[in-house]
């Protein structure tokens, strides 16, 4: 009986949660599943890889894509050296102000300014891009079923439309994309970006880089989160063990 | 076998090894658990990385004060004239209540830099302006209680116990400083 | 309430002017007598206690970094989770840790259900622990609501738009609660206010629920009567060591959702900011939610439909009256016993229900999922309360000395 209560109740909290996360819509395509370095319990970010990342988000995707809340001092998160980090600060012009005369002026960054947006508002935003709304990037990865594989798919996921489908004005089609039709053109092109490493930049290995890249940018705590999880998960399983065999020693004379 | 027969402490025995040990490990559990709550009131990161300040010295002429902030705090940057200079070096620093030479205070002797909150209960001292009272030695006055700073900083009078705080500075260049 | 022999002589300077530590002794310690075969599923109602301090005590601290504006609202949480100290494992445990604490609330109501605590003489007990429960409900859609995202503006939206259900009034009364024409910053500011308030409130529903407890003692497995002090023994240290295992179990789960899954129960429309023009595709609320929102949509008309749902809650304060069995565990009942059975699949099913779109073959199920769910307490549990035919029960707790099957199985729930 009791077994049986538990049996409903465990599969009840399975299925009430698995039912939360069905599709989003219908003629959408699955991500396709790929391991990445982050997965796991004991999950890392490849700094060379996230440093690719920010280059293609830096050359490729900033022109639209807002990152507003990384500011430039956490891009030493991703293994850039302090001097490094300033200096790609400072190669930006950032609105300050106002001064003592009273008005707004523009200096070089600093490590503490976030990065800058591209439009200064969503409606600017809207005006020159036929009316789509490029979204800010921080928190793409955890906004999105499947993050990272979806946007993995998305950037390499472009092709034809089938036969019979009739894109709208300005649109391209990507079956990952909810609708099939999505506004930003293609943003990837083999050799988009020329790395410094001398990593082949095609379009999957860019769609990686870049992928790792806005998963930290999500989750900045992500590896400080699975450190301090194993710790503590070793000790709540001790303490719990000891609970255990404590209440076994107190209950002992019971019987 | 019953409540009463069990008394008090029930059937837990008193210096039981595994009792104690769980004990503890529950003791520390609960306080590690407290860390990141008591943590989370420290300074945090966007808030520690605006704690340095770079201040361009070239607009400030001899005998002329600014104020910037640092930290949320005002700090006094003075282009001292010569005779500021010469009046701070020339006391003694043995005879004051909190002696301290005005070489170490300003390794470069044009350039003062203090953070200016009064040492006493933490108003801004006066003196900045050149309008505003600079005390009874020339520096600085704090109002809220009359504490008086010389040309150095340096407490001279009243109640405050000690000399106006200098940060941690560089020079960058000859007219540029890092403050922090 | 007897003096306690205290050896240190700091504690019985304290003792002799405020008796804190023997109320202590007498509510949760070695004085209070609890019924000596109590099994794990009793672990929950302490368990709960605990869940509500420690959402209370993360709170707090998210409070104090957390800006209540329509504005800025996102980013303060954002800041939380990227610049605050261990401002991510405040917020993923604040918000797992409400989950989880509805997790054992369930269970903890399921547990009173099968072993008839809500019958004579602890109705009060079961009533409080519902407006218990209605408190968390409003406290949790209200604290889903501060971080501003895209689900948080939609769910207060729909949610408080079911006001307007009520004729002549309901628009009158649904603005008043936005404070202007639709959900905004006035909505969001006094959600904030009220989050901080109710956990308070709860508070003091649970010293009510624990005032009624204490008066009749817990029930137990058994549901028969404590008879004498064989039939008990103290709570301290027998269940306080009991609960430090359940509390481990649970602290396991719950560490392993705020550190390895941090994200599942949630929502990723919500790390999208709220935009009032825009509502996404497929809104569901919280899992603890789904199965309320079935019964809500199985309803066709809007104003039935909101009072199909309250009734579904309102049922439950009357079931220690619909309730006509002379037993009250579920133990010694045969036939009532399927019934629970399909009373928690049901509820599961109408959480599923909840979380698919109200289309197609969903609808039905929903209907009559939800139809079930008042056919059992307002025919099924008076009508096999009349005409069941209980197992025989045991005389006492201590000895229970009846039928061998019965016995065994008495003596099992004692090893326990």
């Amino acid at each position: 009986m009791k077994r049986a209560i538990l049996a409903i109740a465990v599969t009840a909290l399975g299925l009430s949660l698995s039912a939360g996360a069905f599709a989003a819509g219908d003629d959408v395509k699955h991500p396709e599943q790929r391991s990445w370095s982050w997965d796991g319990v004991f999950g890392k970010f490849d700094r060379s890889q996230m440093q690719r990342g920010y280059q293609v988000y830096k050359e490729v995707c900033a022109a639209c894509h807002a990152l507003q809340y990384v500011s430039f001092r956490n891009l030493t998160e991703i293994g850039f050296s302090d001097g490094q980090a300033k200096a790609l600060a400072a190669s930006y012009e950032v609105d300050d102000g106002p001064n003592d005369d009273g008005e707004m002026f523009k200096r070089p960054g600093r490590l503490a300014d976030p990065l800058p947006k591209p439009f200064a508002n969503e409606k600017a935003a809207r005006a020159a891009n036929n009316g789509a709304f490029p979204p800010n990037l921080s928190l793409i990865t955890k906004a999105r079923h499947d993050g990272p594989n979806y946007l993995y798919s998305l950037m390499v996921g472009y092709g034809q439309p089938p036969a019979g489908v009739k894109l709208s004005e300005g649109m391209n089609y990507n079956p990952y994309f909810s609708g099939n039709q999505i506004a930003m053109a293609p943003p990837l092109a083999d050799g988009a970006v020329q790395y410094g490493d001398n990593t082949q930049a095609t379009v999957k290995q860019m769609a990686e880089d870049v992928t790792a890249f806005l998963t930290w940018a999500a989750e900045p705590s992500l590896e400080a989160r699975k450190r301090l999880g194993f710790k503590v998960m070793i000790f709540l399983l001790v303490m719990t063990g000891l609970f255990i065999a404590a209440k076994q020693r107190v209950w002992r004379d019971l019987h | 076998m019953t409540a009463a027969e069990h008394g008090h402490g029930g059937g837990m025995p008193r210096r039981d090894f595994l009792i104690v040990a769980t004990g503890t490990v529950a003791v520390v559990g609960a306080a590690a658990a407290v860390w990141p709550l008591v943590d989370s009131m420290n300074p945090a990161s966007d808030t520690l990385a605006l704690a340095s300040t770079e201040v361009d010295l070239g607009p400030i002429a001899e005998g002329q004060s600014i104020t910037v902030q640092w930290r949320g705090k005002p700090v006094f940057i003075r282009h001292r004239t010569a005779d500021e200079i010469k009046q701070a070096r020339a006391t003694d620093a043995a005879t004051l209540p909190d002696p301290m030479r005005d070489e170490e205070r300003a390794p470069n002797a044009k350039w003062l830099v203090l953070v200016g909150v009064c040492t006493h209960l933490g108003c801004i001292p006066l003196g900045q302006k050149n309008a505003e009272p600079k005390g009874e030695f020339g520096g600085w006055f704090c109002p809220c209680h009359g504490s008086h700073y010389d040309t150095s900083g340096r407490i001279r009078k009243g109640p405050a116990p000690a000399n106006l705080e200098v940060p941690k500075y560089t020079f960058l260049t000859d007219t540029k400083v890092r403050i922090g | 309430m007897s003096e306690m022999q205290l050896k240190n002589p700091m504690l019985r300077w304290i003792e002799y002017r405020l008796p804190i530590f023997s109320f202590i002794d007498h509510s949760v310690g070695s004085q209070y007598p609890a019924p000596k075969n109590l099994n794990y599923w009793w672990n929950f109602g302490s368990l709960a206690g605990i869940a509500l301090v420690m959402q209370i005590a993360t709170g707090i601290m998210l409070a104090m970094h957390y800006t209540p504006h329509a504005d800025m609202a996102f980013d303060s949480v954002e800041r939380i989770m990227r610049e605050v100290n261990y401002g991510w494992l405040l917020r993923y445990f604040h918000a797992n840790g409400a989950s989880l604490f509805f997790l054992v609330v369930y269970i903890h109501i399921f547990r009173g259900l099968y072993y008839g605590s809500y019958k004579y003489p602890r109705e009060l007990l079961w009533w409080f622990g519902l407006i218990i429960f209605v408190l968390m409900m409003a406290t949790a859609f209200m604290g889903y609501v501060l971080p501003w995202g895209q689900m948080s503006y939609w769910a207060a939206t729909v949610i408080t738009n079911l006001f307007t259900a009520i004729p002549w009034i309901g628009v009158g009364i649904t603005e008043w609660l936005w404070g202007g024409f639709t959900v905004g910053n006035p909505t969001l500011v006094r959600f904030y206010s009220l989050h901080y308030l109710l956990p308070f409130v709860i508070v003091g529903a649970v010293f009510l629920h624990l005032w009624a407890l204490h008066q009749h003692k817990s029930n137990n497995p058994l549901g028969i009567d404590i008879k004498g002090p064989q039939d008990t023994i103290p709570f301290h240290p027998y269940y306080t060591y009991k609960d430090l295992v359940g509390l481990g179990v649970f602290l396991v789960v719950l560490f392993g959702f705020v550190f390895y899954h941090p994200n599942y129960m949630g929502h990723p429309d919500n790390y999208i900011p709220a935009n009032p023009l825009q509502t996404p595709a497929h809104i569901v609320p919280e899992w603890y939610f789904l199965p309320f929102y079935a019964i809500l949509r199985a309803i066709p008309s809007k104003l039935g439909g909101v009072i199909v749902m309250a009734a579904s809650i309102l049922v439950l304060f009357l079931i220690p009256w619909l309730d006509t069995s002379r037993v009250r565990s579920t133990k010694f009942r045969p036939v009532y016993r399927w019934f629970f059975i399909f009373l928690v699949i049901d509820v599961v099913l109408l959480g599923i229900v909840g979380a698919k779109p109200p289309e197609g073959i969903w609808i039905l199920i929903g209907r009559l999922a939800t139809l079930y769910y008042f056919l059992h307490f307002i025919i099924f549990m008076p009508f096999v309360g009349w005409f069941e035919r209980p197992l025989p029960i045991p005389d006492s707790i201590h000895q229970p000395v009846l039928g061998a099957a019965v016995g065994a199985a008495a003596a099992g729930e004692n090893k326990r």
